[in-house]
Protein backbone atom coordinates (compact mmCIF):
# COMPACT_ATOMS: atom_id res chain seq x y z
CA UNK A 1 0.00 0.00 0.00
CA UNK A 2 1.28 3.42 -0.88
CA UNK A 3 0.54 6.35 0.72
CA UNK A 4 1.15 9.77 -0.03
CA UNK A 5 0.12 13.05 2.55
CA UNK A 6 0.28 16.80 1.86
CA UNK A 7 2.73 16.07 -0.61
CA UNK A 8 4.64 19.37 -1.64
CA UNK A 9 7.48 20.37 -3.56
CA UNK A 10 8.85 23.45 -4.83
CA UNK A 11 11.84 24.13 -7.61
CA UNK A 12 13.11 27.61 -6.11
CA UNK A 13 9.56 29.79 -6.69
CA UNK A 14 8.09 27.15 -8.67
CA UNK A 15 5.21 25.05 -6.85
CA UNK A 16 5.66 21.93 -8.67
CA UNK A 17 2.89 19.83 -6.43
CA UNK A 18 1.24 21.62 -3.54
CA UNK A 19 -0.20 19.37 -1.07
CA UNK A 20 -1.30 15.93 -2.65
CA UNK A 21 -2.73 13.64 -0.93
CA UNK A 22 -4.16 10.01 -1.88
CA UNK A 23 -3.55 6.24 -0.85
CA UNK A 24 -3.37 3.25 -3.34
CA UNK A 25 -3.96 0.37 -2.57
CA UNK A 26 -2.51 -2.94 -3.52
CA UNK A 27 -3.51 -4.74 -6.85
CA UNK A 28 -5.27 -1.40 -8.29
CA UNK A 29 -4.08 0.25 -11.70
CA UNK A 30 -3.73 4.06 -10.98
CA UNK A 31 -3.71 6.41 -13.72
CA UNK A 32 -1.95 9.98 -12.87
CA UNK A 33 -3.20 12.34 -15.73
CA UNK A 34 -2.79 15.42 -15.84
CA UNK A 35 -1.63 18.68 -18.72
CA UNK A 36 1.84 19.26 -19.51
CA UNK A 37 3.61 21.02 -16.30
CA UNK A 38 1.20 19.40 -13.83
CA UNK A 39 3.84 18.27 -11.42
CA UNK A 40 2.86 14.39 -12.62
CA UNK A 41 7.18 13.70 -13.12
CA UNK A 42 7.51 15.26 -10.04
CA UNK A 43 5.16 13.10 -7.99
CA UNK A 44 6.21 9.93 -9.22
CA UNK A 45 10.24 11.03 -9.04
CA UNK A 46 9.11 11.68 -4.95
CA UNK A 47 7.63 8.30 -4.82
CA UNK A 48 10.44 6.40 -5.73
CA UNK A 49 13.01 8.69 -3.30
CA UNK A 50 14.78 10.00 -6.41
CA UNK A 51 13.25 13.75 -5.37
CA UNK A 52 13.12 14.72 -2.23
CA UNK A 53 9.67 16.46 -1.07
CA UNK A 54 9.71 19.90 0.41
CA UNK A 55 7.12 18.63 3.09
CA UNK A 56 4.82 15.65 3.31
CA UNK A 57 4.77 11.94 3.81
CA UNK A 58 5.58 9.13 1.75
CA UNK A 59 5.48 5.48 2.90
CA UNK A 60 5.15 2.18 1.43
CA UNK A 61 3.65 -0.51 3.30
CA UNK A 62 5.44 0.13 6.66
CA UNK A 63 8.80 1.90 5.05
CA UNK A 64 9.02 5.78 5.04
CA UNK A 65 10.29 6.52 2.21
CA UNK A 66 13.25 9.19 3.62
CA UNK A 67 13.83 6.49 6.66
CA UNK A 68 14.00 3.34 4.83
CA UNK A 69 14.78 4.66 1.18
CA UNK A 70 16.59 1.24 0.17
CA UNK A 71 13.63 -1.14 1.33
CA UNK A 72 11.36 0.98 -0.41
CA UNK A 73 13.51 0.53 -3.69
CA UNK A 74 13.94 -2.92 -3.98
CA UNK A 75 9.62 -3.31 -3.77
CA UNK A 76 9.64 -0.55 -7.00
CA UNK A 77 9.90 -1.48 -10.72
CA UNK A 78 10.72 2.33 -12.15
CA UNK A 79 10.56 3.74 -15.74
CA UNK A 80 11.77 6.65 -15.56
CA UNK A 81 10.13 9.58 -17.95
CA UNK A 82 12.09 9.16 -21.34
CA UNK A 83 13.49 6.00 -19.94
CA UNK A 84 17.21 7.19 -19.83
CA UNK A 85 19.43 4.39 -19.80
CA UNK A 86 23.25 3.88 -20.43
CA UNK A 87 23.91 4.53 -23.72
CA UNK A 88 26.96 3.31 -24.07
CA UNK A 89 25.90 -0.54 -23.02
CA UNK A 90 24.70 -3.27 -24.66
CA UNK A 91 21.16 -4.61 -23.90
CA UNK A 92 21.82 -7.59 -22.56
CA UNK A 93 24.56 -6.53 -20.21
CA UNK A 94 22.32 -3.45 -19.42
CA UNK A 95 19.87 -5.86 -18.22
CA UNK A 96 22.48 -7.86 -16.63
CA UNK A 97 23.58 -5.07 -14.48
CA UNK A 98 20.19 -4.39 -13.25
CA UNK A 99 19.87 -8.07 -12.61
CA UNK A 100 23.20 -8.08 -10.83
CA UNK A 101 22.16 -4.90 -8.26
CA UNK A 102 18.78 -6.82 -7.81
CA UNK A 103 20.45 -10.20 -7.05
CA UNK A 104 18.49 -11.89 -9.27
CA UNK A 105 20.80 -14.99 -10.04
CA UNK A 106 18.71 -17.05 -12.71
CA UNK A 107 19.41 -17.03 -16.19
CA UNK A 108 16.74 -17.75 -17.41
CA UNK A 109 14.86 -14.24 -16.03
CA UNK A 110 16.74 -11.86 -18.52
CA UNK A 111 15.28 -13.91 -21.53
CA UNK A 112 11.92 -14.65 -20.35
CA UNK A 113 11.25 -10.73 -19.54
CA UNK A 114 13.02 -10.03 -22.96
CA UNK A 115 10.62 -12.45 -24.79
CA UNK A 116 7.77 -10.15 -22.67
CA UNK A 117 9.30 -7.22 -23.66
CA UNK A 118 9.66 -7.82 -27.42
CA UNK A 119 13.17 -7.28 -27.27
CA UNK A 120 14.79 -10.38 -28.02
CA UNK A 121 16.19 -9.25 -31.53
CA UNK A 122 17.89 -6.12 -29.64
CA UNK A 123 19.92 -7.64 -27.00
CA UNK A 124 23.58 -7.84 -28.66
CA UNK A 125 22.97 -3.72 -29.78
CA UNK A 126 23.92 -0.94 -27.75
CA UNK A 127 21.31 1.22 -26.10
CA UNK A 128 22.37 3.90 -28.66
CA UNK A 129 21.89 2.56 -31.39
CA UNK A 130 18.01 1.60 -30.23
CA UNK A 131 14.84 3.31 -31.99
CA UNK A 132 13.18 5.57 -28.76
CA UNK A 133 10.49 2.89 -28.70
CA UNK A 134 12.82 -0.12 -28.36
CA UNK A 135 14.31 2.10 -25.24
CA UNK A 136 11.38 2.62 -23.70
CA UNK A 137 10.71 -1.44 -24.05
CA UNK A 138 14.03 -1.70 -22.45
CA UNK A 139 13.21 0.78 -20.08
CA UNK A 140 10.13 -1.11 -18.88
CA UNK A 141 12.03 -4.63 -18.94
CA UNK A 142 14.66 -3.42 -17.00
CA UNK A 143 11.62 -2.12 -14.19
CA UNK A 144 9.90 -5.68 -14.44
CA UNK A 145 12.66 -7.45 -14.00
CA UNK A 146 12.81 -8.51 -10.31
CA UNK A 147 8.90 -8.83 -10.27
CA UNK A 148 8.38 -5.93 -8.07
CA UNK A 149 5.07 -5.35 -6.00
CA UNK A 150 4.75 -1.49 -7.04
CA UNK A 151 5.36 -0.44 -10.63
CA UNK A 152 5.36 3.07 -11.40
CA UNK A 153 5.88 4.28 -14.62
CA UNK A 154 6.22 7.58 -16.23
CA UNK A 155 4.49 8.19 -19.62
CA UNK A 156 5.10 3.84 -20.22
CA UNK A 157 3.61 4.16 -23.95
CA UNK A 158 5.50 7.31 -24.78
CA UNK A 159 7.32 6.78 -28.36
CA UNK A 160 6.11 3.26 -28.94
CA UNK A 161 3.92 2.36 -32.58
CA UNK A 162 0.40 1.67 -32.24
CA UNK A 163 1.10 -2.46 -32.21
CA UNK A 164 3.45 -1.89 -29.20
CA UNK A 165 1.23 0.46 -27.63
CA UNK A 166 -1.56 -2.19 -27.42
CA UNK A 167 0.58 -5.10 -26.51
CA UNK A 168 2.16 -3.27 -23.52
CA UNK A 169 -0.71 -2.24 -22.73
CA UNK A 170 -2.30 -5.56 -22.09
CA UNK A 171 1.37 -6.30 -20.43
CA UNK A 172 0.20 -3.71 -18.10
CA UNK A 173 -2.94 -5.02 -17.39
CA UNK A 174 -1.64 -8.61 -16.87
CA UNK A 175 1.16 -7.38 -14.46
CA UNK A 176 -1.97 -5.09 -12.38
CA UNK A 177 -3.10 -8.50 -11.76
CA UNK A 178 -0.75 -9.28 -9.24
CA UNK A 179 0.98 -5.72 -8.75
CA UNK A 180 0.30 -2.27 -8.04
CA UNK A 181 0.61 -0.05 -11.05
CA UNK A 182 0.57 3.97 -11.04
CA UNK A 183 1.18 5.20 -14.71
CA UNK A 184 0.96 8.68 -15.59
CA UNK A 185 -0.27 9.59 -19.51
CA UNK A 186 -1.68 12.40 -20.87
CA UNK A 187 -3.42 9.98 -23.57
CA UNK A 188 -6.88 9.44 -22.09
CA UNK A 189 -7.69 6.12 -24.04
CA UNK A 190 -4.54 4.86 -22.20
CA UNK A 191 -6.60 5.22 -18.84
CA UNK A 192 -9.53 4.31 -20.24
CA UNK A 193 -7.62 1.28 -21.49
CA UNK A 194 -5.75 0.08 -18.38
CA UNK A 195 -6.80 1.93 -15.34
CA UNK A 196 -9.27 1.01 -13.13
CA UNK A 197 -8.56 4.33 -10.82
CA UNK A 198 -7.53 7.86 -12.36
CA UNK A 199 -6.11 10.85 -10.04
CA UNK A 200 -6.89 13.88 -12.36
CA UNK A 201 -3.94 16.88 -11.40
CA UNK A 202 -3.95 20.21 -12.45
CA UNK A 203 -0.87 22.95 -11.39
CA UNK A 204 0.26 20.58 -8.42
CA UNK A 205 -3.66 19.34 -7.41
CA UNK A 206 -5.23 16.63 -7.16
CA UNK A 207 -8.64 18.00 -9.01
CA UNK A 208 -10.26 14.65 -9.47
CA UNK A 209 -9.87 10.65 -8.19
CA UNK A 210 -12.06 8.40 -8.85
CA UNK A 211 -12.63 5.20 -10.51
CA UNK A 212 -12.45 5.05 -14.48
CA UNK A 213 -16.25 4.47 -15.08
CA UNK A 214 -17.55 6.20 -11.85
CA UNK A 215 -15.52 9.67 -13.14
CA UNK A 216 -17.10 9.04 -16.74
CA UNK A 217 -20.49 8.62 -15.25
CA UNK A 218 -20.85 11.90 -13.50
CA UNK A 219 -24.06 12.74 -13.63
CA UNK A 220 -25.09 16.75 -13.91
CA UNK A 221 -24.04 17.14 -16.89
CA UNK A 222 -26.14 17.19 -20.32
CA UNK A 223 -26.33 14.30 -22.50
CA UNK A 224 -25.69 14.77 -26.14
CA UNK A 225 -27.98 12.93 -29.09
CA UNK A 226 -26.77 13.71 -32.27
CA UNK A 227 -29.24 13.02 -35.26
CA UNK A 228 -28.84 12.94 -39.31
CA UNK A 229 -32.49 13.72 -40.64
CA UNK A 230 -33.81 13.86 -44.75
CA UNK A 231 -36.14 15.54 -45.99
CA UNK A 232 -36.75 18.25 -43.89
CA UNK A 233 -35.20 21.76 -42.24
CA UNK A 234 -33.91 22.63 -39.30
CA UNK A 235 -36.77 25.11 -38.40
CA UNK A 236 -39.26 21.94 -38.99
CA UNK A 237 -37.61 20.02 -36.59
CA UNK A 238 -36.93 22.57 -34.17
CA UNK A 239 -40.61 22.98 -33.74
CA UNK A 240 -41.72 19.36 -33.56
CA UNK A 241 -38.88 18.19 -30.80
CA UNK A 242 -39.82 21.78 -28.49
CA UNK A 243 -42.70 19.92 -27.34
CA UNK A 244 -41.08 16.77 -25.40
CA UNK A 245 -40.18 16.73 -22.45
CA UNK A 246 -36.60 16.97 -20.88
CA UNK A 247 -35.10 18.29 -24.39
CA UNK A 248 -32.95 21.90 -23.19
CA UNK A 249 -31.88 22.73 -26.44
CA UNK A 250 -31.85 21.55 -30.15
CA UNK A 251 -28.41 23.06 -32.30
CA UNK A 252 -28.53 23.09 -36.00
CA UNK A 253 -25.16 21.79 -36.59
CA UNK A 254 -25.09 21.74 -40.53
CA UNK A 255 -26.99 21.21 -43.51
CA UNK A 256 -24.96 18.35 -46.04
CA UNK A 257 -27.29 18.33 -49.21
CA UNK A 258 -30.95 17.15 -48.54
CA UNK A 259 -29.64 16.37 -44.87
CA UNK A 260 -29.80 18.01 -41.85
CA UNK A 261 -27.54 17.60 -38.76
CA UNK A 262 -28.82 18.46 -35.51
CA UNK A 263 -27.68 17.74 -31.68
CA UNK A 264 -30.31 17.74 -29.12
CA UNK A 265 -29.23 18.38 -25.56
CA UNK A 266 -31.72 16.80 -22.89
CA UNK A 267 -30.88 15.89 -19.41
CA UNK A 268 -28.82 13.43 -17.90
CA UNK A 269 -31.45 11.71 -16.44
CA UNK A 270 -33.93 10.75 -19.22
CA UNK A 271 -33.04 8.67 -22.05
CA UNK A 272 -35.01 10.12 -25.24
CA UNK A 273 -33.84 8.55 -27.90
CA UNK A 274 -36.93 5.95 -28.85
CA UNK A 275 -39.25 9.31 -28.49
CA UNK A 276 -36.67 11.41 -30.71
CA UNK A 277 -37.29 8.47 -33.39
CA UNK A 278 -40.86 8.74 -32.75
CA UNK A 279 -41.16 12.10 -33.30
CA UNK A 280 -39.10 11.79 -36.50
CA UNK A 281 -41.17 8.99 -37.89
CA UNK A 282 -44.69 10.21 -36.88
CA UNK A 283 -43.67 13.42 -39.04
CA UNK A 284 -42.87 11.09 -42.06
CA UNK A 285 -39.18 12.20 -42.09
CA UNK A 286 -36.00 9.99 -42.88
CA UNK A 287 -33.63 8.95 -40.30
CA UNK A 288 -30.17 8.57 -41.36
CA UNK A 289 -28.54 8.35 -38.27
CA UNK A 290 -28.70 8.65 -34.47
CA UNK A 291 -26.02 8.22 -31.85
CA UNK A 292 -25.52 9.43 -28.56
CA UNK A 293 -22.37 11.01 -26.68
CA UNK A 294 -21.30 9.28 -23.95
CA UNK A 295 -19.06 11.81 -21.82
CA UNK A 296 -15.96 10.69 -22.66
CA UNK A 297 -13.05 11.09 -20.20
CA UNK A 298 -11.46 13.96 -22.74
CA UNK A 299 -14.92 15.99 -21.76
CA UNK A 300 -14.06 15.05 -18.24
CA UNK A 301 -10.65 15.95 -18.54
CA UNK A 302 -11.71 19.00 -20.05
CA UNK A 303 -14.03 20.59 -18.01
CA UNK A 304 -11.21 19.79 -15.18
CA UNK A 305 -8.02 21.59 -15.93
CA UNK A 306 -9.46 24.15 -18.50
CA UNK A 307 -13.29 24.39 -17.40
CA UNK A 308 -14.75 24.01 -20.77
CA UNK B 1 31.56 -6.74 8.89
CA UNK B 2 28.67 -8.59 7.21
CA UNK B 3 27.37 -5.06 6.90
CA UNK B 4 30.84 -4.06 5.05
CA UNK B 5 30.66 -7.61 2.73
CA UNK B 6 27.37 -6.09 1.44
CA UNK B 7 28.59 -2.74 0.90
CA UNK B 8 31.24 -3.79 -1.14
CA UNK B 9 29.39 -5.86 -2.99
CA UNK B 10 27.26 -3.44 -4.43
CA UNK B 11 29.91 -1.32 -4.72
CA UNK B 12 32.17 -3.74 -6.76
CA UNK B 13 28.77 -3.82 -8.78
CA UNK B 14 29.29 -0.24 -9.94
CA UNK B 15 32.95 -0.61 -10.31
CA UNK B 16 32.53 -3.67 -12.37
CA UNK B 17 30.33 -1.65 -14.72
CA UNK B 18 32.36 1.84 -14.74
CA UNK B 19 35.21 -0.21 -15.46
CA UNK B 20 34.36 -1.95 -18.73
CA UNK B 21 32.29 1.38 -19.39
CA UNK B 22 35.77 2.65 -19.83
CA UNK B 23 37.03 0.00 -22.25
CA UNK B 24 34.20 0.28 -24.15
CA UNK B 25 34.45 3.49 -26.04
CA UNK B 26 38.06 4.80 -27.25
CA UNK B 27 38.47 7.51 -24.93
CA UNK B 28 39.89 4.99 -21.86
CA UNK B 29 42.70 3.75 -24.20
CA UNK B 30 43.34 7.77 -25.67
CA UNK B 31 43.69 8.53 -21.41
CA UNK B 32 46.68 5.57 -21.18
CA UNK B 33 48.26 6.38 -24.79
CA UNK B 34 48.86 10.24 -23.54
CA UNK B 35 49.86 9.20 -20.04
CA UNK B 36 52.53 6.34 -21.08
CA UNK B 37 53.88 8.99 -23.74
CA UNK B 38 54.56 11.91 -21.52
CA UNK B 39 55.46 9.06 -18.59
CA UNK B 40 58.01 7.63 -21.01
CA UNK B 41 59.18 11.41 -21.98
CA UNK B 42 59.87 11.65 -18.62
CA UNK B 43 61.70 8.63 -18.02
CA UNK B 44 63.62 8.31 -20.82
CA UNK B 45 64.82 11.73 -21.26
CA UNK B 46 66.50 11.62 -17.93
CA UNK B 47 67.84 8.07 -19.53
CA UNK B 48 69.53 9.63 -22.41
CA UNK B 49 70.16 13.32 -21.17
CA UNK B 50 72.09 12.78 -18.25
CA UNK B 51 72.83 8.78 -18.68
CA UNK B 52 71.07 7.87 -15.57
CA UNK B 53 68.81 5.00 -15.37
CA UNK B 54 66.38 5.43 -12.45
CA UNK B 55 63.02 6.16 -11.79
CA UNK B 56 63.12 9.29 -9.76
CA UNK B 57 62.20 12.32 -12.85
CA UNK B 58 59.41 9.93 -13.06
CA UNK B 59 58.32 9.74 -9.75
CA UNK B 60 58.77 13.90 -8.98
CA UNK B 61 56.45 14.45 -11.56
CA UNK B 62 54.28 11.90 -11.38
CA UNK B 63 52.12 13.81 -8.96
CA UNK B 64 51.54 16.64 -11.56
CA UNK B 65 50.74 14.09 -14.52
CA UNK B 66 48.20 12.37 -12.14
CA UNK B 67 46.49 15.80 -11.39
CA UNK B 68 45.95 16.55 -15.00
CA UNK B 69 44.60 12.96 -15.80
CA UNK B 70 43.29 11.87 -13.40
CA UNK B 71 40.57 14.33 -12.72
CA UNK B 72 39.87 13.61 -17.09
CA UNK B 73 39.43 9.94 -15.99
CA UNK B 74 36.84 10.70 -13.27
CA UNK B 75 34.88 13.80 -15.47
CA UNK B 76 32.11 11.66 -16.64
CA UNK B 77 31.71 9.81 -13.62
CA UNK B 78 28.47 11.62 -12.37
CA UNK B 79 28.14 14.38 -14.46
CA UNK B 80 27.47 12.33 -17.84
CA UNK B 81 25.01 10.64 -15.90
CA UNK B 82 23.27 13.37 -14.19
CA UNK B 83 23.45 15.01 -18.10
CA UNK B 84 22.29 12.09 -19.94
CA UNK B 85 19.71 11.47 -17.06
CA UNK B 86 20.61 7.94 -15.88
CA UNK B 87 21.42 9.40 -12.65
CA UNK B 88 17.58 9.03 -12.08
CA UNK B 89 17.77 5.35 -12.82
CA UNK B 90 21.09 4.84 -10.31
CA UNK B 91 19.55 6.57 -7.51
CA UNK B 92 16.10 5.00 -7.79
CA UNK B 93 18.31 1.51 -7.51
CA UNK B 94 18.58 -0.63 -3.81
CA UNK B 95 21.62 0.81 -3.73
CA UNK B 96 23.18 3.48 -1.31
CA UNK B 97 24.86 6.52 -1.99
CA UNK B 98 27.53 4.82 0.17
CA UNK B 99 28.20 2.24 -2.74
CA UNK B 100 27.56 4.18 -5.15
CA UNK B 101 30.25 6.53 -4.91
CA UNK B 102 32.83 3.76 -3.53
CA UNK B 103 32.07 1.98 -6.52
CA UNK B 104 32.89 4.82 -8.82
CA UNK B 105 36.09 5.78 -6.84
CA UNK B 106 37.33 2.13 -7.17
CA UNK B 107 36.61 1.79 -10.94
CA UNK B 108 38.69 5.46 -11.79
CA UNK B 109 41.18 3.61 -8.82
CA UNK B 110 42.00 0.54 -10.88
CA UNK B 111 41.98 2.60 -14.24
CA UNK B 112 44.50 5.08 -13.43
CA UNK B 113 46.43 1.64 -11.88
CA UNK B 114 46.01 -0.11 -15.15
CA UNK B 115 47.27 2.74 -16.83
CA UNK B 116 50.51 3.15 -14.35
CA UNK B 117 51.21 -0.41 -14.65
CA UNK B 118 53.13 -0.85 -18.04
CA UNK B 119 55.76 1.74 -16.32
CA UNK B 120 56.97 -0.96 -14.16
CA UNK B 121 58.32 -1.89 -17.93
CA UNK B 122 61.11 0.96 -17.14
CA UNK B 123 61.81 -0.27 -13.90
CA UNK B 124 62.73 -3.05 -15.52
CA UNK B 125 64.99 -1.57 -17.67
CA UNK B 126 66.49 0.57 -15.13
CA UNK B 127 67.13 -3.27 -13.62
CA UNK B 128 69.28 -4.52 -16.64
CA UNK B 129 71.19 -1.43 -17.06
CA UNK B 130 72.17 -0.62 -13.95
CA UNK B 131 71.35 -1.55 -9.70
CA UNK B 132 68.11 -1.06 -8.77
CA UNK B 133 67.09 0.10 -5.38
CA UNK B 134 63.93 -1.84 -4.84
CA UNK B 135 62.23 -0.37 -2.05
CA UNK B 136 62.00 3.46 -3.65
CA UNK B 137 60.17 1.00 -6.82
CA UNK B 138 58.09 -0.40 -4.18
CA UNK B 139 57.56 2.64 -2.46
CA UNK B 140 56.77 4.70 -5.54
CA UNK B 141 54.17 2.31 -7.17
CA UNK B 142 52.38 1.59 -3.64
CA UNK B 143 52.30 5.71 -3.60
CA UNK B 144 51.19 5.92 -6.85
CA UNK B 145 47.90 3.99 -6.51
CA UNK B 146 47.03 5.88 -2.85
CA UNK B 147 47.84 9.48 -4.87
CA UNK B 148 45.65 8.04 -8.00
CA UNK B 149 42.81 7.02 -5.45
CA UNK B 150 42.84 10.45 -3.53
CA UNK B 151 42.79 12.09 -6.80
CA UNK B 152 39.83 9.98 -7.71
CA UNK B 153 38.07 10.73 -4.98
CA UNK B 154 38.67 14.67 -5.82
CA UNK B 155 37.81 13.65 -9.03
CA UNK B 156 34.40 11.88 -8.16
CA UNK B 157 33.42 14.92 -6.18
CA UNK B 158 34.20 17.32 -8.55
CA UNK B 159 31.81 15.08 -10.91
CA UNK B 160 29.07 14.64 -8.52
CA UNK B 161 28.79 18.60 -8.40
CA UNK B 162 27.78 19.24 -12.05
CA UNK B 163 26.31 18.02 -14.98
CA UNK B 164 28.94 19.50 -17.03
CA UNK B 165 31.70 17.49 -17.84
CA UNK B 166 34.73 20.05 -18.60
CA UNK B 167 33.14 21.86 -15.48
CA UNK B 168 33.79 18.93 -13.56
CA UNK B 169 37.71 18.32 -15.11
CA UNK B 170 38.21 22.14 -14.11
CA UNK B 171 36.94 21.58 -10.49
CA UNK B 172 39.01 18.47 -10.25
CA UNK B 173 42.32 19.81 -11.76
CA UNK B 174 41.90 23.18 -10.07
CA UNK B 175 42.04 21.00 -6.44
CA UNK B 176 44.86 18.26 -7.49
CA UNK B 177 47.19 20.83 -8.55
CA UNK B 178 47.29 22.70 -5.24
CA UNK B 179 47.18 19.60 -3.49
CA UNK B 180 50.27 18.69 -6.09
CA UNK B 181 52.12 22.18 -6.31
CA UNK B 182 51.93 23.54 -3.08
CA UNK B 183 55.33 22.54 -1.43
CA UNK B 184 56.47 24.45 -4.57
CA UNK B 185 55.66 27.34 -3.18
CA UNK B 186 57.15 27.25 -0.09
CA UNK B 187 60.52 29.04 -0.28
CA UNK B 188 57.86 32.28 0.07
CA UNK B 189 56.16 31.12 3.20
CA UNK B 190 57.71 31.75 6.64
CA UNK B 191 58.97 28.44 7.95
CA UNK B 192 56.60 28.23 10.70
CA UNK B 193 53.64 27.42 8.59
CA UNK B 194 55.53 25.30 6.36
CA UNK B 195 54.73 21.97 8.28
CA UNK B 196 51.32 22.85 7.97
CA UNK B 197 51.70 23.19 4.03
CA UNK B 198 53.31 19.72 4.12
CA UNK B 199 50.92 18.36 5.21
CA UNK B 200 48.00 19.51 2.96
CA UNK B 201 50.44 18.93 0.16
CA UNK B 202 49.82 15.53 -1.25
CA UNK B 203 52.95 15.80 -3.28
CA UNK B 204 54.82 16.28 -0.35
CA UNK B 205 53.31 12.43 1.38
CA UNK B 206 53.87 11.10 -1.89
CA UNK B 207 57.25 11.83 -2.11
CA UNK B 208 58.38 10.53 1.02
CA UNK B 209 56.76 7.06 0.20
CA UNK B 210 58.36 7.25 -3.17
CA UNK B 211 61.88 7.22 -1.14
CA UNK B 212 61.08 3.87 0.24
CA UNK B 213 60.09 4.92 3.65
CA UNK B 214 56.08 4.62 4.35
CA UNK B 215 55.36 5.95 7.27
CA UNK B 216 51.97 5.96 9.00
CA UNK B 217 51.27 9.44 8.60
CA UNK B 218 51.65 9.39 4.66
CA UNK B 219 49.25 6.55 4.79
CA UNK B 220 46.29 8.49 7.24
CA UNK B 221 47.04 11.81 4.86
CA UNK B 222 46.11 9.79 1.55
CA UNK B 223 43.21 8.25 3.72
CA UNK B 224 42.02 11.04 5.13
CA UNK B 225 41.56 12.62 1.44
CA UNK B 226 39.91 9.55 0.11
CA UNK B 227 37.03 9.45 3.19
CA UNK B 228 36.85 13.18 3.00
CA UNK B 229 36.15 13.55 -0.30
CA UNK B 230 33.98 10.97 -0.26
CA UNK B 231 32.15 12.01 1.95
CA UNK B 232 31.53 15.80 0.48
CA UNK B 233 30.32 13.62 -2.80
CA UNK B 234 27.88 11.98 -0.86
CA UNK B 235 26.82 14.69 0.30
CA UNK B 236 26.00 16.24 -2.72
CA UNK B 237 24.50 13.56 -4.17
CA UNK B 238 22.25 13.34 -0.87
CA UNK B 239 21.47 16.70 -0.71
CA UNK B 240 21.24 18.19 -4.01
CA UNK B 241 17.65 15.72 -4.68
N1 LIG C 1 14.35 20.24 -11.96
C1 LIG C 1 13.42 21.20 -12.03
N2 LIG C 1 13.73 22.47 -11.74
C2 LIG C 1 12.80 23.45 -11.79
N3 LIG C 1 11.52 23.26 -12.13
C3 LIG C 1 11.13 22.02 -12.44
C4 LIG C 1 12.06 20.92 -12.42
N4 LIG C 1 11.40 19.80 -12.78
C5 LIG C 1 10.13 20.17 -13.02
N5 LIG C 1 9.95 21.51 -12.82
C6 LIG C 1 8.68 22.25 -12.95
O1 LIG C 1 7.71 21.63 -12.14
C7 LIG C 1 6.46 21.60 -12.78
C8 LIG C 1 5.95 20.18 -12.85
O2 LIG C 1 6.77 19.42 -13.70
P1 LIG C 1 6.57 17.87 -13.97
O3 LIG C 1 7.73 17.42 -14.78
O4 LIG C 1 6.30 17.19 -12.70
O5 LIG C 1 5.26 17.88 -14.87
P2 LIG C 1 4.54 16.68 -15.64
O6 LIG C 1 3.17 16.62 -15.14
O7 LIG C 1 5.35 15.45 -15.54
O8 LIG C 1 4.56 17.22 -17.13
P3 LIG C 1 4.70 16.44 -18.51
O9 LIG C 1 3.36 15.94 -18.85
O10 LIG C 1 5.14 17.50 -19.47
O11 LIG C 1 5.72 15.35 -18.35
C9 LIG C 1 6.67 22.25 -14.14
O12 LIG C 1 6.23 23.58 -14.05
C10 LIG C 1 8.14 22.18 -14.37
O13 LIG C 1 8.57 23.26 -15.12
MG1 LIG D 1 6.27 14.22 -16.88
Amino acid sequence: MISVRNLVKHYGEVKAVNGISFTIRKGEITGLLGPNGAGKTTTLRILTGYLQPTSGIVSVDEFLVDENPIEIKKRIGYLPESAPLYPDMMVYDFLQFMADIRQIYDKEKIKDIAIQCGITEVMHKNINELSKGYKQRVGLAQAILHDPEILILDEPTNGLDPNQIVEIRDLIKELGKEKTVILSTHILQEVEATCNRVIIIDKGAIVADDSTSELKSASGKDIRINCIIGGVTFDAIQDALKNLQGIKLVQHIRDAGQLCHIQILTEASVDLRPAVFNCIKDNGWTLYEMTREYRSLEHVFRELTVGV
Amino acid sequence: MEQFKDIMKGAMLIAKKELAGYFSTPIGYIVISVFLVIAGFLFFSTFFLYGQAELRAYFELLPLLFAFVIPAITMRLFSEERNTGSFEMLMTLPLSTVQVVTGKVIAATVFASIMVAPTLVYAVSVAFVGSLDVGPVIGGYLGAVLLAASYASIGVFASSMTKNQIVAFIIGFAICIVLSLITKFLYFISPKIVSLFEYISADYHFQNIARGVVDSRNIIYFTSVIVLSSMASIYQLEVRR
